[in-house]
Protein backbone atom coordinates (compact mmCIF):
# COMPACT_ATOMS: atom_id res chain seq x y z
CA UNK A 1 0.00 0.00 0.00
CA UNK A 2 2.45 2.90 1.40
CA UNK A 3 5.22 1.59 -1.91
CA UNK A 4 2.36 1.73 -4.29
CA UNK A 5 1.05 5.19 -2.85
CA UNK A 6 4.56 6.91 -2.88
CA UNK A 7 4.88 5.90 -6.77
CA UNK A 8 1.54 7.12 -7.71
CA UNK A 9 2.57 10.60 -5.55
CA UNK A 10 5.85 10.41 -7.87
CA UNK A 11 4.35 10.09 -10.73
CA UNK A 12 1.63 13.11 -9.86
CA UNK A 13 5.19 15.49 -9.43
CA UNK A 14 6.15 14.19 -12.57
CA UNK A 15 2.73 15.26 -14.16
CA UNK A 16 2.50 18.59 -12.83
CA UNK A 17 6.85 18.97 -13.39
CA UNK A 18 6.25 18.21 -17.09
CA UNK A 19 2.75 20.76 -17.13
CA UNK A 20 4.20 23.46 -15.70
CA UNK A 21 7.28 22.99 -17.71
CA UNK A 22 5.39 23.03 -21.02
CA UNK A 23 3.25 25.79 -19.84
CA UNK A 24 6.68 27.91 -19.05
CA UNK A 25 8.12 27.07 -22.85
CA UNK A 26 4.95 28.12 -24.45
CA UNK A 27 4.63 31.33 -21.91
CA UNK A 28 7.80 32.26 -23.31
CA UNK A 29 7.74 31.64 -27.07
CA UNK A 30 4.66 33.46 -27.15
CA UNK A 31 5.40 36.70 -24.65
CA UNK A 32 8.95 36.70 -26.66
CA UNK A 33 7.22 37.12 -29.83
CA UNK A 34 5.18 39.92 -28.29
CA UNK A 35 7.91 41.76 -26.86
CA UNK A 36 9.08 41.79 -30.50
CA UNK A 37 6.39 42.78 -32.18
CA UNK A 38 5.88 45.67 -29.25
CA UNK A 39 9.84 46.75 -29.30
CA UNK A 40 11.52 45.15 -32.04
CA UNK A 41 9.41 46.01 -35.45
CA UNK A 42 12.19 46.91 -37.78
CA UNK A 43 13.81 43.54 -37.13
CA UNK A 44 10.49 41.73 -38.01
CA UNK A 45 9.66 44.04 -40.64
CA UNK A 46 13.01 42.40 -42.48
CA UNK A 47 12.11 40.61 -45.52
CA UNK A 48 13.47 37.08 -46.07
CA UNK A 49 12.32 36.43 -49.40
CA UNK A 50 10.28 39.06 -50.99
CA UNK A 51 6.68 39.07 -49.70
CA UNK A 52 7.90 37.19 -46.49
CA UNK A 53 8.89 39.31 -43.50
CA UNK A 54 10.95 38.14 -40.26
CA UNK A 55 7.44 38.72 -38.38
CA UNK A 56 5.57 36.36 -40.72
CA UNK A 57 7.43 33.50 -39.75
CA UNK A 58 8.03 33.56 -36.64
CA UNK A 59 4.47 33.71 -35.93
CA UNK A 60 3.89 30.69 -37.47
CA UNK A 61 6.54 29.23 -36.31
CA UNK A 62 4.61 30.06 -32.57
CA UNK A 63 2.04 28.01 -34.30
CA UNK A 64 3.94 25.16 -34.85
CA UNK A 65 6.50 25.33 -31.72
CA UNK A 66 2.43 25.24 -29.77
CA UNK A 67 2.02 21.80 -31.88
CA UNK A 68 5.50 20.73 -30.76
CA UNK A 69 4.95 21.01 -26.97
CA UNK A 70 1.49 19.20 -27.23
CA UNK A 71 3.40 16.31 -29.09
CA UNK A 72 5.58 16.38 -26.25
CA UNK A 73 2.69 15.94 -23.59
CA UNK A 74 0.38 13.87 -25.08
CA UNK A 75 3.39 11.09 -25.98
CA UNK A 76 4.71 11.48 -22.66
CA UNK A 77 0.87 11.04 -21.11
CA UNK A 78 0.00 8.35 -23.72
CA UNK A 79 3.70 5.98 -23.16
CA UNK A 80 4.47 6.73 -19.62
CA UNK A 81 1.67 8.69 -17.25
CA UNK A 82 -1.41 6.29 -18.66
CA UNK A 83 0.63 3.16 -18.73
CA UNK A 84 2.36 3.61 -15.23
CA UNK A 85 -1.88 4.64 -13.79
CA UNK A 86 -3.39 1.22 -15.35
CA UNK A 87 -0.61 -0.88 -13.93
CA UNK A 88 -1.15 0.62 -10.25
CA UNK A 89 -4.33 0.21 -10.64
CA UNK A 90 -4.77 -3.50 -11.00
CA UNK A 91 -5.81 -5.72 -8.61
CA UNK A 92 -3.59 -5.98 -5.42
CA UNK A 93 -3.88 -9.83 -5.48
CA UNK B 1 -13.03 43.86 -58.02
CA UNK B 2 -16.32 43.06 -56.11
CA UNK B 3 -18.60 41.27 -58.50
CA UNK B 4 -22.37 41.39 -58.77
CA UNK B 5 -22.72 41.90 -54.71
CA UNK B 6 -25.78 43.04 -53.33
CA UNK B 7 -28.05 40.77 -55.62
CA UNK B 8 -28.94 37.20 -55.29
CA UNK B 9 -26.53 34.55 -57.20
CA UNK B 10 -28.77 31.23 -58.70
CA UNK B 11 -25.50 29.40 -58.69
CA UNK B 12 -24.08 30.22 -55.10
CA UNK B 13 -27.60 29.63 -53.67
CA UNK B 14 -27.79 26.45 -55.67
CA UNK B 15 -24.83 25.28 -53.93
CA UNK B 16 -25.68 26.88 -50.57
CA UNK B 17 -29.10 24.78 -50.07
CA UNK B 18 -27.76 21.17 -51.06
CA UNK B 19 -25.15 21.69 -48.25
CA UNK B 20 -27.69 22.96 -45.73
CA UNK B 21 -30.37 20.49 -46.71
CA UNK B 22 -27.31 17.50 -46.24
CA UNK B 23 -26.91 18.83 -42.67
CA UNK B 24 -30.11 18.79 -41.67
CA UNK B 25 -30.37 15.24 -43.17
CA UNK B 26 -27.45 14.60 -40.45
CA UNK B 27 -29.60 16.30 -38.09
CA UNK B 28 -32.75 14.29 -38.85
CA UNK B 29 -30.77 10.93 -38.58
CA UNK B 30 -29.46 12.45 -35.63
CA UNK B 31 -32.80 13.18 -34.13
CA UNK B 32 -33.40 9.68 -34.57
CA UNK B 33 -31.26 8.88 -32.23
CA UNK B 34 -31.85 11.39 -29.23
CA UNK B 35 -33.85 9.75 -27.25
CA UNK B 36 -32.26 10.41 -23.59
CA UNK B 37 -31.35 13.62 -21.63
CA UNK B 38 -28.07 12.18 -21.99
CA UNK B 39 -27.91 11.78 -25.55
CA UNK B 40 -29.09 15.12 -26.29
CA UNK B 41 -26.08 16.75 -24.11
CA UNK B 42 -23.31 14.24 -24.77
CA UNK B 43 -24.18 12.24 -27.95
CA UNK B 44 -24.54 8.91 -25.71
CA UNK B 45 -21.10 9.07 -24.67
CA UNK B 46 -20.76 7.73 -28.35
CA UNK B 47 -18.15 9.85 -29.94
CA UNK B 48 -14.29 8.93 -30.13
CA UNK B 49 -11.35 10.64 -28.74
CA UNK B 50 -10.66 11.52 -32.62
CA UNK B 51 -14.09 12.61 -33.29
CA UNK B 52 -14.24 14.54 -30.75
CA UNK B 53 -10.95 16.21 -31.24
CA UNK B 54 -12.09 16.93 -34.90
CA UNK B 55 -15.61 18.22 -33.31
CA UNK B 56 -13.37 20.56 -31.36
CA UNK B 57 -11.19 21.79 -33.98
CA UNK B 58 -14.62 22.37 -36.07
CA UNK B 59 -15.54 24.43 -33.15
CA UNK B 60 -12.59 27.06 -33.49
CA UNK B 61 -12.65 27.19 -37.18
CA UNK B 62 -15.96 28.69 -36.01
CA UNK B 63 -17.20 32.14 -37.75
CA UNK B 64 -14.50 33.50 -35.42
CA UNK B 65 -11.64 32.53 -37.40
CA UNK B 66 -13.06 31.70 -40.78
CA UNK B 67 -14.88 34.94 -41.53
CA UNK B 68 -13.39 36.96 -38.63
CA UNK B 69 -9.87 36.29 -38.60
CA UNK B 70 -9.84 35.99 -42.60
CA UNK B 71 -11.33 39.58 -42.23
CA UNK B 72 -9.04 40.94 -39.82
CA UNK B 73 -6.01 39.96 -42.07
CA UNK B 74 -7.29 41.09 -45.10
CA UNK B 75 -8.10 44.58 -43.54
CA UNK B 76 -5.31 44.74 -41.30
CA UNK B 77 -2.62 42.23 -42.18
CA UNK B 78 -0.34 41.26 -39.72
CA UNK B 79 -1.81 42.77 -37.07
CA UNK B 80 -4.48 39.84 -37.67
CA UNK B 81 -2.10 37.63 -37.64
CA UNK B 82 -0.92 38.56 -34.38
CA UNK B 83 -4.35 39.01 -32.86
CA UNK B 84 -5.10 35.19 -34.15
CA UNK B 85 -1.48 33.51 -32.83
CA UNK B 86 -3.73 34.74 -29.34
CA UNK B 87 -6.22 32.42 -29.86
CA UNK B 88 -4.44 29.60 -30.77
CA UNK B 89 -1.34 29.97 -27.69
CA UNK B 90 -4.69 29.23 -25.06
CA UNK B 91 -4.83 26.04 -26.08
CA UNK B 92 -1.63 24.43 -24.89
CA UNK B 93 -1.62 26.16 -22.07
CA UNK B 94 -5.11 24.87 -21.39
CA UNK B 95 -4.26 21.37 -22.35
CA UNK B 96 -1.51 21.35 -19.87
CA UNK B 97 -3.02 22.54 -17.03
CA UNK B 98 -6.73 22.22 -17.20
CA UNK B 99 -7.34 19.32 -19.20
CA UNK B 100 -6.00 16.59 -17.56
CA UNK B 101 -6.95 17.57 -13.98
CA UNK B 102 -10.79 17.63 -15.85
CA UNK B 103 -10.78 14.59 -17.17
CA UNK B 104 -9.37 12.70 -14.56
CA UNK B 105 -12.06 14.55 -12.07
CA UNK B 106 -14.53 12.67 -14.64
CA UNK B 107 -16.89 15.47 -14.42
CA UNK B 108 -19.61 16.66 -16.54
CA UNK B 109 -20.22 20.50 -16.78
CA UNK B 110 -17.99 23.29 -15.31
CA UNK B 111 -20.20 23.58 -12.54
CA UNK B 112 -19.80 20.09 -11.77
CA UNK B 113 -16.04 20.51 -11.83
CA UNK B 114 -15.87 23.63 -9.53
CA UNK B 115 -18.95 22.43 -6.93
CA UNK B 116 -17.09 19.08 -6.95
CA UNK B 117 -16.04 19.79 -2.90
CA UNK B 118 -17.61 22.86 -2.37
CA UNK B 119 -21.89 23.11 -1.44
CA UNK B 120 -23.66 22.20 -4.51
CA UNK B 121 -26.64 24.65 -4.99
CA UNK B 122 -25.11 28.60 -4.55
CA UNK B 123 -22.36 26.93 -6.70
CA UNK B 124 -24.35 25.63 -9.61
CA UNK B 125 -26.54 29.37 -9.53
CA UNK B 126 -23.61 30.80 -10.16
CA UNK B 127 -22.13 29.42 -12.50
CA UNK B 128 -25.07 28.97 -14.59
CA UNK B 129 -25.19 32.31 -14.80
CA UNK B 130 -21.90 33.12 -15.40
CA UNK B 131 -22.32 30.43 -18.54
CA UNK B 132 -25.46 32.06 -20.14
CA UNK B 133 -23.69 35.41 -20.15
CA UNK B 134 -20.60 33.75 -22.34
CA UNK B 135 -23.06 31.72 -24.44
CA UNK B 136 -25.48 35.02 -25.16
CA UNK B 137 -21.99 36.68 -26.07
CA UNK B 138 -20.65 33.82 -28.12
CA UNK B 139 -23.95 33.62 -30.20
CA UNK B 140 -23.81 37.05 -31.05
CA UNK B 141 -20.87 36.37 -32.72
CA UNK B 142 -21.93 33.32 -34.91
CA UNK B 143 -25.34 35.43 -35.66
CA UNK B 144 -23.30 38.39 -37.18
CA UNK B 145 -21.32 36.39 -38.70
CA UNK B 146 -24.31 34.63 -40.34
CA UNK B 147 -26.43 37.40 -40.88
CA UNK B 148 -24.01 39.29 -43.57
CA UNK B 149 -23.52 35.76 -45.15
CA UNK B 150 -26.76 35.41 -45.90
CA UNK B 151 -27.59 39.32 -46.71
CA UNK B 152 -24.39 38.73 -48.92
CA UNK B 153 -25.79 35.54 -50.84
CA UNK B 154 -29.78 36.36 -51.36
CA UNK B 155 -29.47 40.33 -51.32
CA UNK B 156 -31.73 40.49 -48.51
CA UNK B 157 -31.28 43.63 -45.39
CA UNK B 158 -29.30 42.21 -42.71
CA UNK B 159 -32.22 41.71 -39.94
CA UNK B 160 -34.16 39.75 -42.30
CA UNK B 161 -31.48 37.79 -42.53
CA UNK B 162 -31.04 37.57 -38.81
CA UNK B 163 -34.56 36.67 -38.18
CA UNK B 164 -34.27 33.78 -40.77
CA UNK B 165 -31.12 32.54 -39.37
CA UNK B 166 -32.52 32.13 -35.87
CA UNK B 167 -35.05 30.35 -36.91
CA UNK B 168 -33.11 27.93 -39.06
CA UNK B 169 -30.79 27.19 -36.50
CA UNK B 170 -33.48 26.91 -33.28
CA UNK B 171 -34.80 24.08 -35.33
CA UNK B 172 -31.72 22.09 -36.17
CA UNK B 173 -30.72 22.25 -32.52
CA UNK B 174 -33.96 21.82 -31.02
CA UNK B 175 -34.32 18.69 -33.23
CA UNK B 176 -30.77 17.18 -33.40
CA UNK B 177 -29.12 17.75 -30.26
CA UNK B 178 -25.20 16.79 -28.95
CA UNK B 179 -25.19 13.91 -31.80
CA UNK B 180 -25.83 16.36 -34.88
CA UNK B 181 -23.61 18.68 -33.65
CA UNK B 182 -21.00 16.55 -33.25
CA UNK B 183 -21.38 15.20 -37.22
CA UNK B 184 -21.65 18.50 -38.80
CA UNK B 185 -18.42 19.44 -36.83
CA UNK B 186 -16.47 16.74 -37.95
CA UNK B 187 -17.77 17.05 -41.52
CA UNK B 188 -16.56 20.88 -41.25
CA UNK B 189 -13.08 20.59 -39.74
CA UNK B 190 -12.29 17.76 -42.72
CA UNK B 191 -13.32 20.79 -45.50
CA UNK B 192 -11.99 23.88 -43.92
CA UNK B 193 -8.41 22.88 -41.95
CA UNK B 194 -5.87 24.68 -43.53
CA UNK B 195 -7.84 27.96 -44.76
CA UNK B 196 -8.31 31.34 -42.91
CA UNK B 197 -4.79 33.12 -43.41
CA UNK B 198 -4.13 31.87 -46.88
CA UNK B 199 -8.26 33.07 -47.80
CA UNK B 200 -7.49 36.42 -45.78
CA UNK B 201 -4.10 36.98 -46.86
CA UNK B 202 -5.36 36.78 -50.80
CA UNK B 203 -8.65 38.36 -50.34
CA UNK B 204 -6.93 41.62 -49.34
CA UNK B 205 -4.68 41.33 -52.58
CA UNK B 206 -7.38 39.80 -55.03
CA UNK B 207 -10.66 42.15 -53.75
CA UNK B 208 -8.67 44.96 -51.65
CA UNK B 209 -9.99 46.39 -48.42
CA UNK B 210 -12.27 48.64 -49.60
CA UNK B 211 -14.37 46.34 -51.56
CA UNK B 212 -14.15 44.12 -48.12
CA UNK B 213 -15.25 47.49 -46.00
CA UNK B 214 -17.85 47.98 -48.90
CA UNK B 215 -20.01 44.86 -48.24
CA UNK B 216 -19.39 44.96 -44.36
CA UNK B 217 -17.25 47.27 -42.23
CA UNK B 218 -16.39 44.56 -39.72
CA UNK B 219 -14.51 42.74 -42.33
CA UNK B 220 -16.47 39.74 -42.10
CA UNK B 221 -16.90 38.89 -45.55
CA UNK B 222 -13.34 38.78 -46.69
CA UNK B 223 -13.19 34.92 -47.22
CA UNK B 224 -16.07 34.19 -49.09
CA UNK B 225 -15.63 37.58 -51.36
CA UNK B 226 -12.27 36.21 -52.16
CA UNK B 227 -14.40 32.70 -53.03
CA UNK B 228 -16.23 34.65 -55.19
CA UNK B 229 -13.57 36.58 -57.03
CA UNK B 230 -11.44 33.04 -57.58
CA UNK B 231 -13.99 30.72 -58.45
CA UNK B 232 -17.39 32.24 -59.46
CA UNK B 233 -20.34 32.56 -58.06
CA UNK B 234 -20.70 28.47 -57.69
CA UNK B 235 -17.15 28.58 -55.39
CA UNK B 236 -18.89 31.67 -53.80
CA UNK B 237 -21.95 30.03 -52.23
CA UNK B 238 -19.64 26.45 -51.45
CA UNK B 239 -17.58 28.77 -49.61
CA UNK B 240 -20.67 30.49 -48.22
CA UNK B 241 -22.49 27.03 -47.34
CA UNK B 242 -19.09 25.77 -45.25
CA UNK B 243 -18.77 29.08 -43.00
CA UNK B 244 -23.04 28.79 -42.58
CA UNK B 245 -22.46 25.04 -41.35
CA UNK B 246 -19.96 26.09 -39.54
CA UNK B 247 -21.94 28.79 -37.98
CA UNK B 248 -25.24 26.28 -37.45
CA UNK B 249 -23.26 23.65 -35.77
CA UNK B 250 -21.43 26.23 -33.62
CA UNK B 251 -24.69 27.46 -32.64
CA UNK B 252 -26.17 24.21 -32.07
CA UNK B 253 -22.95 23.44 -29.73
CA UNK B 254 -23.43 26.77 -27.75
CA UNK B 255 -27.16 26.81 -27.39
CA UNK B 256 -27.00 22.87 -25.64
CA UNK B 257 -24.12 24.35 -23.30
CA UNK B 258 -26.82 27.38 -22.45
CA UNK B 259 -29.83 24.98 -22.22
CA UNK B 260 -27.73 22.64 -20.03
CA UNK B 261 -26.56 25.24 -17.72
CA UNK B 262 -30.19 26.16 -17.23
CA UNK B 263 -31.82 22.61 -17.54
CA UNK B 264 -29.00 20.17 -15.66
CA UNK B 265 -27.61 22.98 -13.19
CA UNK B 266 -30.29 25.24 -11.99
CA UNK B 267 -33.67 23.07 -12.84
CA UNK B 268 -32.70 19.68 -12.04
CA UNK B 269 -30.08 20.43 -8.99
CA UNK B 270 -31.90 23.91 -7.61
CA UNK B 271 -35.25 23.72 -8.93
CA UNK B 272 -36.15 20.72 -8.49
CA UNK B 273 -33.51 19.70 -5.35
CA UNK B 274 -31.40 16.92 -7.51
CA UNK B 275 -34.21 15.15 -9.29
CA UNK B 276 -36.58 15.58 -12.39
CA UNK B 277 -37.72 13.04 -14.80
CA UNK B 278 -36.11 12.83 -18.04
CA UNK B 279 -38.79 13.82 -19.92
CA UNK B 280 -38.73 17.09 -18.23
CA UNK B 281 -35.51 17.82 -18.10
CA UNK B 282 -35.49 17.93 -22.22
CA UNK B 283 -38.65 19.63 -22.03
CA UNK B 284 -36.54 22.60 -19.91
CA UNK B 285 -33.80 22.10 -22.05
CA UNK B 286 -35.89 22.96 -25.54
CA UNK B 287 -37.32 25.77 -23.48
CA UNK B 288 -33.78 27.53 -22.75
CA UNK B 289 -32.79 27.22 -26.46
CA UNK B 290 -35.96 29.26 -27.54
CA UNK B 291 -34.58 31.92 -25.46
CA UNK B 292 -31.36 31.99 -26.43
CA UNK B 293 -32.66 31.94 -29.76
CA UNK B 294 -34.61 35.03 -29.65
CA UNK B 295 -31.81 36.85 -27.20
CA UNK B 296 -29.32 36.11 -29.86
CA UNK B 297 -31.55 37.56 -32.83
CA UNK B 298 -31.89 40.81 -31.11
CA UNK B 299 -28.61 40.86 -30.05
CA UNK B 300 -27.24 39.97 -33.55
CA UNK B 301 -28.93 42.94 -34.97
CA UNK B 302 -27.77 45.21 -32.12
CA UNK B 303 -23.98 44.14 -32.85
CA UNK B 304 -24.42 44.63 -36.99
CA UNK B 305 -20.91 45.83 -38.23
CA UNK B 306 -18.91 44.32 -35.96
CA UNK B 307 -16.07 41.73 -36.70
CA UNK B 308 -16.25 38.43 -35.50
CA UNK B 309 -13.19 37.16 -34.08
CA UNK B 310 -13.70 40.51 -31.88
CA UNK B 311 -16.84 39.56 -31.06
CA UNK B 312 -15.33 36.24 -29.63
CA UNK B 313 -12.59 37.61 -28.11
CA UNK B 314 -15.27 39.45 -25.60
CA UNK B 315 -16.99 35.94 -25.01
CA UNK B 316 -13.73 34.44 -24.27
CA UNK B 317 -13.16 37.61 -21.80
CA UNK B 318 -16.16 37.29 -20.24
CA UNK B 319 -15.82 33.00 -20.08
CA UNK B 320 -12.16 34.03 -18.31
CA UNK B 321 -13.63 36.38 -16.27
CA UNK B 322 -16.65 34.12 -14.96
CA UNK B 323 -15.36 30.77 -15.26
CA UNK B 324 -11.32 30.71 -15.51
CA UNK B 325 -10.45 32.06 -11.37
CA UNK B 326 -13.39 29.70 -10.07
CA UNK B 327 -12.15 26.54 -11.87
CA UNK B 328 -8.41 27.05 -11.31
CA UNK B 329 -8.95 27.73 -7.37
CA UNK B 330 -10.87 24.99 -7.09
CA UNK B 331 -8.92 22.43 -8.38
CA UNK B 332 -5.46 24.23 -7.21
CA UNK B 333 -6.36 26.47 -3.77
CA UNK B 334 -6.93 24.59 -0.74
CA UNK B 335 -8.55 27.42 1.63
CA UNK B 336 -11.34 27.93 -1.55
CA UNK B 337 -14.85 28.41 -0.56
CA UNK B 338 -18.41 28.09 -1.67
CA UNK B 339 -18.99 31.72 -1.02
CA UNK B 340 -15.07 32.68 -2.59
CA UNK B 341 -16.52 30.64 -5.64
CA UNK B 342 -19.72 32.61 -5.83
CA UNK B 343 -18.43 36.21 -5.25
CA UNK B 344 -15.38 35.30 -8.22
CA UNK B 345 -18.29 34.04 -10.62
CA UNK B 346 -20.55 36.94 -10.20
CA UNK B 347 -18.09 39.50 -9.67
CA UNK B 348 -16.29 37.99 -12.98
CA UNK B 349 -19.30 38.08 -15.06
CA UNK B 350 -20.57 41.61 -14.25
CA UNK B 351 -17.87 43.71 -14.16
CA UNK B 352 -16.94 41.94 -18.00
CA UNK B 353 -20.47 42.79 -19.00
CA UNK B 354 -20.48 46.37 -17.52
CA UNK B 355 -16.37 46.84 -18.79
CA UNK B 356 -18.07 45.65 -22.10
CA UNK B 357 -21.05 48.37 -22.08
CA UNK B 358 -18.67 51.06 -20.91
CA UNK B 359 -16.25 50.45 -23.64
CA UNK B 360 -16.29 51.95 -26.87
CA UNK B 361 -17.67 49.22 -28.93
CA UNK B 362 -21.11 49.96 -27.14
CA UNK B 363 -20.68 53.98 -26.20
CA UNK B 364 -18.71 54.55 -29.45
CA UNK B 365 -20.36 52.45 -31.74
CA UNK B 366 -23.73 51.37 -30.73
CA UNK B 367 -25.05 54.79 -28.84
CA UNK B 368 -22.81 57.11 -30.75
CA UNK B 369 -21.28 58.86 -28.01
CA UNK B 370 -17.77 60.79 -28.52
CA UNK B 371 -16.04 58.92 -25.96
CA UNK B 372 -16.39 56.23 -23.50
CA UNK B 373 -15.70 55.98 -19.68
CA UNK B 374 -13.43 52.93 -20.20
CA UNK B 375 -11.31 52.63 -22.81
CA UNK B 376 -10.02 49.32 -23.43
CA UNK B 377 -12.21 47.16 -25.87
CA UNK B 378 -11.83 43.85 -24.17
CA UNK B 379 -12.11 43.77 -20.54
CA UNK B 380 -10.17 41.08 -19.69
CA UNK B 381 -6.79 42.73 -18.54
CA UNK B 382 -9.01 44.21 -15.65
CA UNK B 383 -11.48 41.35 -14.85
CA UNK B 384 -10.12 38.40 -15.03
CA UNK B 385 -7.28 39.28 -12.01
CA UNK B 386 -10.52 41.39 -10.18
CA UNK B 387 -12.14 37.85 -10.26
CA UNK B 388 -9.30 35.80 -8.72
CA UNK B 389 -8.45 38.71 -6.39
CA UNK B 390 -12.55 38.99 -5.10
CA UNK B 391 -12.91 34.79 -5.02
CA UNK B 392 -9.59 34.47 -2.89
CA UNK B 393 -10.09 37.92 -0.74
CA UNK B 394 -14.17 36.07 -0.03
CA UNK B 395 -12.43 32.42 0.98
CA UNK B 396 -9.94 33.92 3.54
CA UNK B 397 -12.65 35.81 5.23
CA UNK B 398 -15.23 33.23 5.59
CA UNK B 399 -13.87 29.58 5.97
CA UNK B 400 -14.92 26.83 5.02
CA UNK B 401 -13.80 23.63 7.01
CA UNK B 402 -15.35 21.00 4.56
CA UNK B 403 -14.42 22.49 1.40
CA UNK B 404 -10.66 22.57 2.73
CA UNK B 405 -10.89 19.11 4.12
CA UNK B 406 -11.79 17.37 0.60
CA UNK B 407 -9.03 19.19 -1.22
CA UNK B 408 -6.44 16.10 -0.50
CA UNK B 409 -9.41 14.02 -2.40
CA UNK B 410 -9.60 16.49 -4.94
CA UNK B 411 -5.72 16.52 -5.64
CA UNK B 412 -5.56 12.98 -5.77
CA UNK B 413 -7.86 12.36 -8.22
CA UNK B 414 -6.96 15.46 -10.64
CA UNK B 415 -3.29 13.56 -11.24
CA UNK B 416 -4.67 10.28 -10.89
CA UNK B 417 -8.19 9.92 -12.00
CA UNK B 418 -11.18 8.41 -10.06
CA UNK B 419 -10.20 4.49 -9.60
CA UNK B 420 -6.89 4.31 -7.58
CA UNK B 421 -9.68 5.85 -4.52
CA UNK B 422 -9.96 2.09 -3.57
CA UNK B 423 -6.17 1.68 -3.20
Amino acid sequence: MSEKQRALEALARAQWRLALGLTAAMMAIYFGFTLLVAWAKPLLARQLVPGLSLGILLGALVIVSAWALIWVYVRWANSHYDATVASLREPRS
Amino acid sequence: VTGSLGGAHPAAVAWFLLFVAATLGITWWAARRTRSAEHFYTAGRSVTGLQNGLALAGDYMSAASFLGIAGLVALSGFDGLIYSIGFLVGWPVVMFLVAEPLRNLGRYTFADVVAYRLRQVPVRIAAAFGTLAVVTFYLIAQMVGAGNLIKLLFGIRYETAIVAVGVVMMAYVLFGGMLATTWVQIVKAALLIGGAFVLGFGAMVIVGPDGIRAIDKGGNMAAPLLAEAVGGTGFLGFIAAVAFATILAVVAGLTLSGAAALSHDVWVNVVRGGEAPEREQLVVARAATLLGGVASVALGIVFKGENVAYMVGLAFAIAASANFPALVLSIFWKPFTTRGAQASMIVGTVSALLLIFLSPTIQEGVLGRASAPFPLRNPGLVTIPLAFVVGMAVSLLWPEREAAERFAEVQRRVHLGPETDES
